[in-house]
């Protein structure tokens, strides 16, 4: 089952003479048309990566005589002081808000559940539960935004972060629970059975015993859920109204309707926007990928 | 799983574990079940997203299904998502397949390769709105003619940089799941065949590409399913344009509903989009016996 976590697993195992042995085996076995591909690739995701940032530098005047492959030779910060001077610290304080706020509960009231559906398979009530999670992964949650507008109205929330903030909850439990509930289920029983033994309550195994000992689901699960909200862009676009409550990537559009023709200064946002989620990936690589593939590597 | 039924019926009926599940499924109910029952309630309806609702019959399903915008909406997305998978696919393969091996070099290209996958729909599309700007854009700036075309412009260069740009953005997921399937092959099956003479391309057909049967399919079940989903790159990229050759229907629901303040016609829309998804959902499922998500609780 959970082939996620005999991936983790797998490295640990293998000891380091082991690991040497089949690298060699593989570069032995030289592969062209993988190593082309790669290289193709590698070019065409670097190319527009590498123009967007040297642009982001370049001074507006310069910009359209200048080489567009090539580093300006004064680099400036002024594209960057006129997005910061464009609202984009609140919109980055909003996103921060909507994406805390929606993922701490997602995963908490999703991992509840996970335990629940796990501990409780035999409860009839649970398994149908787990049903209605299962049919939220297979429907395009996408096609019910007419619905969570009037319902966002009706509750008064309109142009409100918390509007943002309880469809993103929603959307994220499907997976969530998905994802933890895989991973209690590879927590051995005997754990569970010594637990009830010393009288500890299911509240209580539930964060003492099943919590410590999925902490890498529950990190994997926190890193896609966050990746997902803080990038989201449909529902902050029609949730949403005044320029107050804008998030970065709905703020970085509105911008780029505005100064379009500033093509430094749109790069500028582009690289500001994406600089938080970058900085996370420099230092945690591995757990933000292993976190994109959440419950999908095979 | 018996087991653990066994010994869980021994325990008092008042259980608190179906509370534990209530806060997830209060929301989950709030926001996702009951709007989507609530979809095809407003599809029956006329309402302008500010107004009061009247209920209307069937007046926005005909208006609908006799508009000439449906089909070409939904041919826009089947021509996405059949060009999409049909690029990104063999690409994933060979691309997750290189990164599986272990040279140190491999892991450096990993550190960009994977860039795409943190940037949000909307700054990809912006950046790529810029750089494809057939005054201002990267090709005019080179001066090279074949490359300041006027992109998103004209309706078949603009379905073309969707395409494209969808690969650019989700071609290193992909890529990410094969790594997986094909770290996953027992190395003995590759030595078996090299012991019986076949060579790289006959062991990449009858080794390779077999084993990896599910990892296809899963994959191509999240692009096929996900190809649906993909509203904000398009919606910032090309806004439907030009000559709606990117109308897809999670953009014709946009713009009916929030636009043309038709949320009855795009009501329905919706509901079409979410009949497309479960039938895609199943049909995939059908192909390969599981699918994405279902299977790995079934083989818990």
């Amino acid at each position: 089952m959970t082939t996620t976590l005999t991936e983790q697993r797998q490295p640990q195992k293998a000891t380091h003479r082991e690991r040497q042995r089949r690298s060699r085996q593989r570069a032995r076995r030289h592969n062209w048309a993988c190593g082309l591909a790669g290289w193709l690739w590698l070019v065409v995701v670097a190319v527009p990566l590498y123009w967007t940032i040297i642009t982001s530098f370049k001074a507006k005047s310069r910009y359209y005589a200048s080489n567009p492959m090539v580093p300006s030779k004064d680099p400036t910060l002024d594209n960057y002081r006129f997005v910061m001077e464009s609202d984009f610290l609140r919109y980055f304080l909003n996103s921060v808000v909507v994406t805390a706020g929606a993922v701490v509960p997602a995963v908490v009231f999703s991992f509840m559940a996970a335990y629940a559906i796990v501990r409780g398979w035999r409860m009839r009530v649970l398994r149908a539960v787990n049903g209605l999670f299962l049919m939220g992964l297979a429907i395009p949650l996408q096609a019910t935004v007419i619905p969570v507008y009037l319902i966002i109205i009706r509750l008064h929330l309109y142009d409100n972060l918390l509007a943002l903030i309880l469809p993103s909850i929603a959307f994220a439990i499907p997976l969530s629970v998905l994802v933890l509930a895989n991973f209690i289920r590879d927590v051995p029983k005997e754990l569970f059975d010594s637990m009830r033994v010393d009288g500890a309550t299911e509240w209580t195994t539930l964060w003492r015993l099943a919590a410590p000992l999925t902490r890498p689901a529950i990190l994997t699960v926190t890193i896609f859920n966050s990746l997902t909200i803080w990038n989201g862009f449909l529902l902050p676009l029609i949730l949403t109204q005044s320029p107050e409550r804008r998030t970065l990537p709905l703020a970085l559009w509105t911008f780029q309707g505005q100064y379009g023709v500033n093509v430094p200064a749109v790069l500028a946002a582009v690289v500001l926007t994406t600089l938080p989620v970058l900085v996370l990936y420099a230092f945690g690589r591995r757990q933000l990928l292993s976190g994109l593939t959440a419950g999908f590597s095979r | 799983m018996s087991s653990l039924t066994g010994h869980r019926s021994r325990r008092e009926p008042h259980s608190i574990l179906p509370w534990l599940a209530v806060p997830a499924l209060v929301v989950f109910v709030g926001f996702a079940v009951v709007p989507l029952v609530g979809v095809f309630a407003l599809s029956f309806t006329t309402w302008d997203g500010i107004g009061a609702i009247h209920p209307s019959g069937l007046t926005s399903w005909r208006a609908v299904l006799t508009d000439p915008g449906l089909p070409h909406a939904l041919w826009v997305t089947f021509l996405v998502m059949a060009a999409s998978w049909a690029v990104q696919t063999p690409l994933s393969i060979l691309l997750g397949t290189f990164m599986a091996g272990r040279q140190r070099y491999r892991a450096v290209l990993g550190v960009v390769y994977f860039v795409p996958l943190m940037l949000s729909s909307a700054a990809i599309a912006i950046a790529y709105k810029a750089l494809l700007d057939p005054n201002f854009g990267l090709g005019a700036g080179l001066k090279i003619e074949a490359l300041s075309k006027d992109w998103l412009g004209r309706p078949g260069l603009a379905f073309g940089v969707v395409v494209f740009v969808v690969s650019w953005q989700f071609v290193p997921f992909h890529s990410l799941i094969y790594q997986g399937g094909v770290q996953q092959i027992p190395k003995s099956l590759y030595e078996a065949a090299q012991l019986d003479g076949a060579g790289r391309i006959r062991q990449f057909f009858s080794i390779t590409l077999p084993q990896l049967k599910y990892t296809i399919i899963t994959s191509s079940t999240l692009m096929v399913v996900g190809s649906l989903t993909f509203f904000d790159l398009i919606f910032v990229l090309t806004e439907g344009g030009p000559a709606d050759a990117t109308r897809v229907l999670a953009l014709d629901m946009y713009k009916r509903g929030f636009q043309a303040s038709l949320m009855g016609p795009a009501s329905a829309i919706a509901v079409i989009l979410v009949l497309v998804g479960l039938a895609l959902a199943l049909l995939l499922r059908r192909l390969g016996g599981r699918d994405a998500g279902a299977s790995q609780l079934e083989g818990a």
